[in-house]
């Protein structure tokens, strides 16, 4: 019996132990969010993080999407040529990029990069002092550093998403006509007939989504670190594994949404 | 607002100072005035509370109980945004320099200048050269970074920072630790020196007592979260508290016992 309550009390802890998380969370993405339209404003600051999180992520991104439509294609080559639908090719690469693996392997590249520098960098302006030297400096570190983050990153990831779309689909063009044989021109033409705005459109919200939350938990982990170096590689390995998590979790719900409409 | 027995309001009040972090009661009713224009060194064991204790006065840390009152204004008491005014007349030097390591020192200078007082980049620079100057680095140190620098220049800079938008109230945090002797002896006549020009009050914490006597017009020591004694520098060698004599002596025995963990 008392076993039975042990384990019964192990769990409410930890279900309080979740939502108090949750809770913080919730508060600092609202209180980041708040700083965003309150002045004074940090362009700056915004700029370097848009630099940060979208123009040094690129080159990671475009590979991954380019290698990423080329498989497709082949794999979809294969399964397609069963129903002998290979013709179908075109339109299962774009849906598949734009609706689905342009933003949420770019969302996570970008966590796995921006997230964990974000965490890194913050993690060690807290143990270091520094954060609190912001405010005795009159400077209020959340609108310094936690906004222009969370801005930045709900607006590079989009448009890092739509680069990965055009090359994703470029990846399935080259391995479909230069392995699988189709004409060029068809193929580009299967691609623009099948794809709708609607599909690139639920690809670039999710894509904004995801920016926001790699940047929230990069910043909400490294703004809470404790402990020296080994806090800072804590919070660190949390952001990306939270904000991975919280992708994927998200793009169901986000697809739910744009699957009823 | 309250003032102390010969009619003049302290700078700085704090009556009843507590906080705990869960079951460590670090400060346990802290009762301080420091009058204007002078420098109150703080002095006890690591972990007594020091650093707590100018945190509280900063904004970075909520006390649980008590009261800090600057010029007769309980901080406390006040709402946001005159708190964050009260802070703005207020400059700290971190134990570490805390220099923001994304900016040049110039820029680190000159933040509070940038942020607060809304002043034009050219004029900041020129401000922050000046204020570098006035803690004995040339202007071409402006141009570096923080990475670049030694120790005793970071807290060099970490100074011309804190002095940079002339504060009323001056806390220094362990000013001369990591410094070799004769650096600590420069940190500490630049303080001195600073203090003097701006007019400003002080107050320093340090394990430091060669630096005590140097800055200080008075010493406090903190011990078990509550101040024990306070005296003048000259006193401070031979205070007639035990406690105090051990602290400042370093020796072994004595009513101080640490704790040692296996």
């Amino acid at each position: 019996m008392d076993r039975l309550l042990d384990a019964i009390a192990a769990i409410g802890r930890g279900t309080l132990g979740a939502a108090r998380m949750c809770g913080r969370i919730t508060l600092f993405a609202l209180d980041g969010v708040s700083q965003i339209v309150r002045p004074p404003f940090y362009p700056r600051m915004v700029g370097r993080a848009l630099a940060e999180i979208g123009y040094f992520s690129l080159p990671v991104v475009a590979l991954t999407a380019i290698f990423t439509g080329m498989v497709l294609a082949l794999q979809s080559a294969t399964g397609l040529a069963r129903f002998s639908a290979e013709s179908q090719i075109a339109s299962l690469v774009v849906l598949s990029v734009t609706r689905e693996l342009g933003p949420v392997l770019a969302g996570l590249m970008v966590a796995g990069r921006a997230g964990a520098a974000m965490a890194a960098e913050l993690g060690t302006m807290r143990v270091t002092d520094q954060i609190d030297a912001l405010t005795t400096l009159s400077t209020n570190p959340m609108k310094y550093l936690v906004a222009p983050r969370l801005l930045a990153g709900a607006i590079a990831l989009p448009l890092l998403v739509v680069v990965a779309d055009i090359l994703g689909v470029l990846g399935g063009y080259i391995i479909a006509t230069l392995k699988l044989g189709f004409n060029g021109h068809v193929y580009l033409n299967n691609t623009l007939d099948f794809l709708e705005t609607q599909d690139v459109v639920s690809g670039l919200v999710k894509a904004a989504v995801f920016g926001f939350l790699v940047a929230l938990m990069g910043c909400y982990n490294g703004y809470n670190s404790k402990g020296g170096a080994q806090g800072v590689g804590s919070a660190t390995t949390a952001a990306v594994v939270s904000a991975s998590i919280l992708i994927l979790a998200f793009d169901y719900v986000l697809t739910e949404i744009f699957f009823i409409r | 607002m309250s003032a102390p027995a010969n009619g003049t309001v302290p700078k700085l009040r704090i009556r009843g100072l507590k906080k705990a972090f869960g079951p460590k009661q670090v400060l346990d009713g802290i009762d301080l005035d420091i009058p204007a224009g002078t420098s109150l060194v703080v002095i006890g064991g690591s972990g007594s509370g020091k650093s707590v204790l100018i945190k509280c006065v900063l904004g970075l840390i909520e006390p649980d109980e008590g009261i800090i009152e600057l010029d007769g204004k309980n901080l406390l008491a006040m709402d946001r945004e005159a708190r964050e005014r009260a802070v703005a007349t207020m400059g700290m030097l971190f134990q570490n320099g805390a220099l923001f390591d994304s900016l040049p020192v110039w820029e680190n200078v000159a933040f509070g200048l940038l942020a607060r007082h809304r002043v034009r980049r050219a004029e900041a620079r020129q401000r922050a050269d000046a204020v570098l100057a006035q803690v004995g680095l040339a202007p071409s140190v402006g141009d570096l970074w923080p990475s670049e620098l030694s120790g005793g220049m970071q807290k060099r800079v970490g100074l011309a920072r804190a002095i940079a938008a002339s504060p009323d109230l001056l806390f220094f945090d362990e000013p001369t630790t990591g410094l070799d002797p004769i650096m600590g002896a420069v940190i500490d006549g630049l303080i001195v020196d600073v203090v003097r020009r701006l007019g400003s009050t002080a107050i320093a914490i340090t394990h430091d007592m060669a630096s005590a006597s140097r800055i200080a017009d008075s010493v406090a020591m903190l011990h078990k979260g509550q101040i024990i004694w306070q005296g003048g520098p000259e006193a401070l060698m031979s205070s007639g508290n035990a406690i105090v004599d051990q602290f400042t002596h370093g020796r072994r025995e004595g009513p101080i016992t640490m704790e040692l963990r296996r």
